[in-house]
């Protein structure tokens, strides 16, 4: 296994399936020429041409539309969106066009795109590029929403996305293009639906995904040497989230804490808490508990930025609570 | 054009015409649901272009009003009816309804509920025929008023600047529900908006078909040489409210008598009739023989068709068991 950067992982899924297929292509705003605000495709201009490798007018909606587009005739086009901030504005094809395309055509239609974007609170970004936009994307029927907390699982998400017949919603990070982490050097297909149990526990399941499964870990470290054995269940999916993965470990466990770096509202949390409740509620032994962000635009000043956003710190009190410790 | 084909494009949009008539008393009886739009008075439109290009080889996308389109490139008039009954015949087996008509086989990429909405996928959808190598055309109908949105000024630039094969066609009626063009739109004569892209663009007389046609084959034929795209404006008027739910009272009277003259089937009937290749007698055989074929193949086709299965709700929402979703096939 080869050690390689998250970015790293995602462009040689893209230039795998590049090589293999002649349909699959890449577009997006200055991901040609330049290779990618974070290198996600670095190289592949000169590998595969302006015709494969597309810089996009600044037009989330209608570039994001005319991948839709050419999916009908069977091109698999990746499209990266810079910051899912901007995403919003491609949200009216995403959701009306390809999440729908399927269904309202009784079966005849569908749009096998893969929407790539970053999300998530860097450094200082201020309120509008420090979305956190994946509850709104898992909550579309007809999308898949998938995000990759390693550089393994956004290589093996992203070759299993481009292959897959619906249209998949990647939630990448800021903050994590640089990570490193080992990748398999055989070809890799990571599953698009289900869970992962990072680490294995016995007294709280921390839920997590993206970046806030590597808060759930240092956390859990923490724990651990405090005599609290957490398990951390990493939910790569958030569409359609795995219901039987979160009940095998609640009914482990008995106690939930749910990690999240968005806003608590309507989100990713309530959504585990209402499963937890419909598929195991009586094998809890305490009211499950969100860590969330604070419900602000993000601040500039990097104090309250901090303040605003969950870290492990603000897990490992959760979890102490939660047992009375 | 030939005589012949004059007769078979007067019988069709005749038959357009009745069609939709019958589902404003389809919806009257509530066989229909739903928002219901209407096509009359704009036939030449949609048949005068498509008779130019390619039916069932072609790409064609379109707005809500869209029964007309689909069936002109082919799609079975039962099974349209049957969709909008919501029946499982239904070409979208009664999950789409008035507004989301399709007809893949037969090339007709569907009908969008959002303004605006298909500009990017038609635009995409030529480039999937560039990239493929084919020699079909994509072709995009939508109102005047669509022009107000982004995404079809975001499409024209990505249409223009990559040269794909896409027709735009301008289906322009004067109104976008209630609001009069000149109250939405500052230029008002749309083919000189597209000036800014650099694409072609002409305006002709929608409710004659032979100057749709003669137009549109220019447009049709620059583009499938692959010169780019092309925006055809078509001026044309509809007869009927916005959808069902509309009463019409913001137009005047004056207007909608003076466009009522200009029919595009009484147009071309009396034309045929004119040059002595049609009497009215035969006029009005064609148009009973259309009322019987709609009344006893299609209305009751539409009927008799089975709802779809209460335990088929959730079917259509996500591929099938794809192997990818459980990590390929390995
Ligand atoms: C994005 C969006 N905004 C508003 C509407 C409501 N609406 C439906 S049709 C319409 C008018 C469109 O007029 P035009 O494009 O000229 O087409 P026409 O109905 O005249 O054929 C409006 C405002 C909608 N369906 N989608
Ligand atoms: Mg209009």
């Amino acid at each position: 296994m080869a050690v390689m950067m998250y970015w790293e992982a995602i462009r040689r899924a893209h230039d795998e399936e590049m090589a293999r297929d002649p349909l699959v292509i890449c577009m997006g705003e200055d991901i040609g020429v330049v290779g990618g605000t974070y290198k996600a495709t670095q190289g592949l201009y000169d590998k595969y041409g302006p015709d494969r490798v597309i810089d996009t007018p600044i037009s989330e909606n209608s570039y994001t539309g005319l991948g839709i587009g050419a999916s009908f005739l069977g091109i698999r086009p990746i499209i990266e969106i810079m910051s899912v901030n901007f995403a919003w504005l491609a949200t009216d094809q995403i959701f009306n066009s390809a999440a729908k395309v399927r269904y309202m055509s009784g079966g005849q239609l569908t749009a096998p795109v893969v929407i790539r974007s970053p999300g998530g609170t860097a450094h200082q970004l201020g309120a509008q590029h420090s979305a956190r936009m994946e509850k709104v994307f898992m909550g579309i029927a007809g999308l898949r929403v998938v995000t990759p907390s390693s550089p393994k699982q956004a290589y093996g998400l992203l070759k299993s996305a481009v292959r897959c017949n619906d249209p998949v919603f990647i939630n990448e990070h800021e903050l994590m293009y640089n990570m490193k982490g080992e990748v398999p050097d055989a070809e890799y297909f990571h599953p698009l639906e289900g869970s992962e149990v990072t680490r294995a526990g016995k007294d709280i399941t921390l839920f997590g995904y993206n970046i806030s499964v590597h808060w759930c870990v240092q956390a859990a470290e923490q724990l651990a040497k405090e005599g609290i054995d957490c398990e951390v269940i990493d939910l790569y999916s958030l569409s359609p989230l795995d219901r039987a993965g979160i009940k095998k470990s609640v009914s482990k466990t008995h106690r939930a804490v749910i990690v999240e770096e968005a806003e608590a509202a309507v989100g990713v949390g309530s959504e585990v808490m209402a499963i937890i409740n419909e598929e195991c509620f009586f094998e809890l032994d305490a009211a499950p508990v969100r860590v969330s962000a604070v419900n602000v635009p993000i601040p500039y000043n990097h104090h309250l930025e901090k303040a605003a956003i969950p870290n492990a710190k603000k897990v490992v009190e959760a979890a102490r609570e939660m047992v009375g410790k | 054009m030939n005589a012949a084909d004059k007769k078979r494009l007067l019988r069709e949009m005749l038959f357009a015409r009745r069609f939709e008539e019958r589902c404003y008393e389809a919806y009257v009886e509530r066989k229909i649901g739903g928002f219901l739009h209407l096509y009359p008075g704009e036939e030449a439109c949609a048949f005068g272009v498509l008779e130019a290009a390619r039916p069932g080889h072609d790409y064609v996308i379109t707005g809500y009003r869209d029964h007309v389109h689909a069936i002109k490139c082919g799609a079975d008039p039962k099974e349209v009816m049957a969709e909008l009954f919501g029946k499982e015949t239904g070409s979208s087996r009664g999950r789409g309804g008035s507004m989301h008509i399709f007809d893949v086989k037969h090339r007709f990429m569907g009908g969008y509920a959002l303004v605006g909405g298909p500009f990017p996928l038609a635009v995409g959808m030529a480039k999937g025929i560039k990239m493929k190598g084919g020699d079909e055309i994509s072709i995009c109908f939508l109102g005047d008023a669509a022009n107000n949105q982004g995404t079809f000024h975001e499409s024209l630039n990505m249409a223009a600047l990559w040269e794909l094969p896409v027709l735009f066609v301008c289906e322009n009626n004067l109104y976008g529900i209630g609001t009069r063009i000149d109250r939405s739109t500052a230029v008002i004569e749309q083919y000189k908006r597209v000036c800014g892209y650099n694409i072609p663009s002409a305006q002709v007389d929608g409710q004659d078909i032979e100057q749709v046609y003669a137009a549109a084959k220019i447009a049709v034929d620059h583009v499938r040489s692959g010169k780019g795209p092309y925006f055809l404006e078509l001026m044309t008027y509809r007869y009927r409210g916005h959808s069902m739910s509309d009463s019409n009272a913001y137009r005047a009277k004056e207007e909608e008598r003076m466009w009522g003259k200009r029919d595009p089937i009484i147009i071309l009937r009396d034309r045929l009739i004119e040059a002595g290749e049609l009497s009215m007698d035969d006029y009005k055989k064609m148009d009973d023989e259309v009322l019987d074929h709609i009344e006893n193949e299609i209305i009751k086709f539409a009927e008799e068709s089975p709802e779809p299965k209460l335990e088929e709700l959730e079917k259509y929402v996500l591929a099938e068991n794809d192997p990818y979703v459980r990590g390929g096939m390995h």
